[in-house]
């Protein structure tokens, strides 16, 4: 575990430097210097209220940062809105699920595979036309175990195929750097792990950052960790390290986790 | 993981024409043989049709809240009143003429339009229209104020067809227009573009996520709609040969989004529905009962609202999935 850390740098896929976010008195953020080296699988842990959110909120440019910069490869994209980010190749899942309730899964994926390639602003012929976004939305959908439901309209679709269905919108823009915001929550243990398998097998040369509570999840497949606490970066290392560090038990893990990982 | 067939057997639902699509278009043309007498009252309703149709691809299909329409109507049937008034009678280029004043516009609202929420949209498609009624109020030397503007003189349709006192010209031109815009219209809400603007409808807050510009789309969509609404305004000058300054009123702007809830919105025949059930039913009633005739209009869009969301539409939509659910076991 610890030999990865060890390694020679990689390139930097996504890299945040001095970032700060106040809300009136309060540093939601502060002075986050955060490094993801292409290919990672990191995730971000911390107590509610911590700013994990936050982060990913001022990383995808949901609202501009009081200071510091985002930098996307060597592109600083702080500037950047939302949709340009993602153009960029930033994408991220959000924790609540924010979906199309009146529009079908295939629907919803084909929209934001023609939203990628650009084949969104074509007016002059039926969606339904498109071979391409079609068949690759239907490949997606299998492969996310979402084919059966296909056609069943995102309002009807049960919370956990909801989840996922969250997830196969973010593939399907084929992200360089994924956000994924608490991917598995609200989804029952044992079906959580399907959803992180699926992040598993992302080719290697896509970036992950996932937030999650879960530690027996975090500890399985994240290859560093950062942890987050009132703010602030505390520290970052591999789990073996955050595991092994007296502050991560104090601040976050508390007593039963410790027991866990004892 | 499904174990599903090929990828090549999953599709979208298309946008090809159906049967009951014939049927519903075949209507209007049997009024014409079969309600000689009723072709100025048909053309009317077809015009107000396609106004509550472009209506529909703002409220309907983009989710924007509109009470301003008329505005870009009344754009538009002043536009070809004037180019009447002053010599070019030609019918198709002064249709063109409409659709691209009131585009542009639209355009230029747009953008005060695409950013705020539902009450605010309200509040400034209400503000363009009042200004451009207020406007047009006091250009008396090119309008007419509040007489209007009926000195005008419209050629043959296509150098052929004379615009008669039965109104069988303008209801055969008016409906050609108006069929040729709903295509038009029906292709556009099916392509990417249209799918793309329904899910801002559904989730405004999802789509700069996945790389979509919002605003853009809006305002693609906005410009758009005030075309057409521009088209039906000048339709409505072409074929009635006066206008007057109701056309920019809110009075018209309330009766199309009325007349569009009646019907249904983002369903495209809803605007067709809506406009000429209220239309018939204003004409019955209002011989009847001149006296209280909104009164009945009221309670018949009361009861619709309560019946079904969605309209008579939606009422109808809502049949059919009980009936569906009725003969599957």
């Amino acid at each position: 575990m610890t030999a990865g850390a060890a390694a020679e740098p990689r390139p930097v896929a996504l890299r945040t430097e001095g970032l700060c976010k106040r809300w009136g008195v309060v540093y939601v953020n502060d002075r986050i210097d955060l490094t993801l080296p292409v290919g990672a699988r990191h995730a971000l842990i911390g107590p509610n209220g911590a700013g994990k959110t936050t982060l990913v909120n001022l990383l995808t440019g949901l609202y501009p940062p009081t200071a510091g910069r985002v930098l996307l490869g060597d592109t600083d994209v702080t500037r950047l809105a939302m949709h340009e980010r993602v153009k960029r190749g930033l994408v991220r899942t959000f924790q609540i699920n924010t979906l199309f309730p009146g529009l079908t899964v295939l629907e919803s994926v084909v929209l934001a595979i023609c939203e990628r390639t650009g084949v969104a602003r074509r007016w002059a012929r039926s969606v339904a036309r498109f071979d391409a976004p079609i068949a690759e939305a239907a490949a997606l959908l299998d492969r996310l175990g979402l084919g059966s439901v296909a056609h069943t309209v995102t309002r009807n679709l049960p919370y956990g195929k909801q989840r996922l269905l969250e997830i196969a919108l973010a593939l399907a823009l084929r992200p360089k750097v994924l956000l994924l915001d608490e991917p598995a929550s609200g989804i029952p243990a044992g079906d959580s792990t399907e959803v992180f398998e699926v992040i598993a097998a992302l080719p290697g040369d896509v970036t992950v950052l996932f937030i999650e509570h879960d530690m027996e999840l975090v500890f399985r497949f994240a290859q560093r960790v950062a942890v987050l606490v009132d703010g602030r970066l505390l520290t970052e290392g591999t789990p073996a390290e955050i595991a092994a560090d007296p502050r991560v038990r104090d601040v976050y893990l508390g007593e039963t986790a410790s027991e866990k990982l004892g | 993981m499904t174990g599903r067939g090929a990828a090549g057997a999953v599709r979208l639902p298309s946008d090809r024409w159906q049967i009951w699509d014939t049927a519903l278009w075949l209507v209007p043309v049997a009024v014409y043989f079969l309600f000689p007498g009723y072709l100025v009252l048909g053309s009317q309703v077809i015009i107000t049709a396609l106004f509550a149709l472009s209506l529909d691809i703002v409220i309907g299909y983009a989710g924007i809240t509109s009470l301003g329409h008329a505005a870009f109507f009344g754009l538009g049937a002043y536009t070809a009143g004037l180019l009447a008034a002053h010599g070019w009678g030609e019918l198709l280029t002064g249709l063109v003429c409409a659709a691209v004043v009131a585009a542009v516009v639209g355009y230029l609202t747009s953008f005060l339009v695409v950013r705020g929420a539902a009450l605010t949209q309200l509040m400034i498609t209400l503000g363009v229209g009042l200004l451009l009624l207020e406007i047009a109020n006091k250009a008396t030397p090119w309008t007419g104020g509040a007489n209007g503007l009926s000195d005008m003189t419209v050629d043959k349709l296509l150098g052929v067809f004379r615009f008669d006192l039965e109104g069988r010209t303008g209801y055969i031109y008016s409906l050609v227009v108006a069929f040729a815009a709903f295509v038009l219209v029906r292709r556009v809400v099916s392509s990417p573009f249209g799918l793309s603007l329904r899910a801002i409808r559904e989730g405004a807050a999802r789509m700069p996520a996945l790389g979509a510009p919002v605003g853009r789309r809006l305002v693609a969509a906005f410009t758009f709609a005030a075309a057409l609404a521009g088209i039906a305004g000048a339709l409505l000058t072409q074929t009635a040969q006066v206008v007057g300054l109701e056309v920019l009123g809110l009075q018209r702007s309330a009766t199309v989004l009325i007349m569009l809830v009646l019907g249904g919105t983002g369903r495209l025949y809803g605007a067709f529905i809506g406009a000429g059930l209220f239309m018939l039913i204003q004409d019955y009633f209002a011989r009847r009962d001149p006296m209280y005739w909104q009164l009945w209009i009221g309670c018949l869009l009361v009861a619709v609202v309560l019946v079904g969301r969605g309209g008579i539409l939606g009422i109808v939509d809502a049949l059919r999935a009980r009936w569906a659910r009725r003969r599957a076991p």
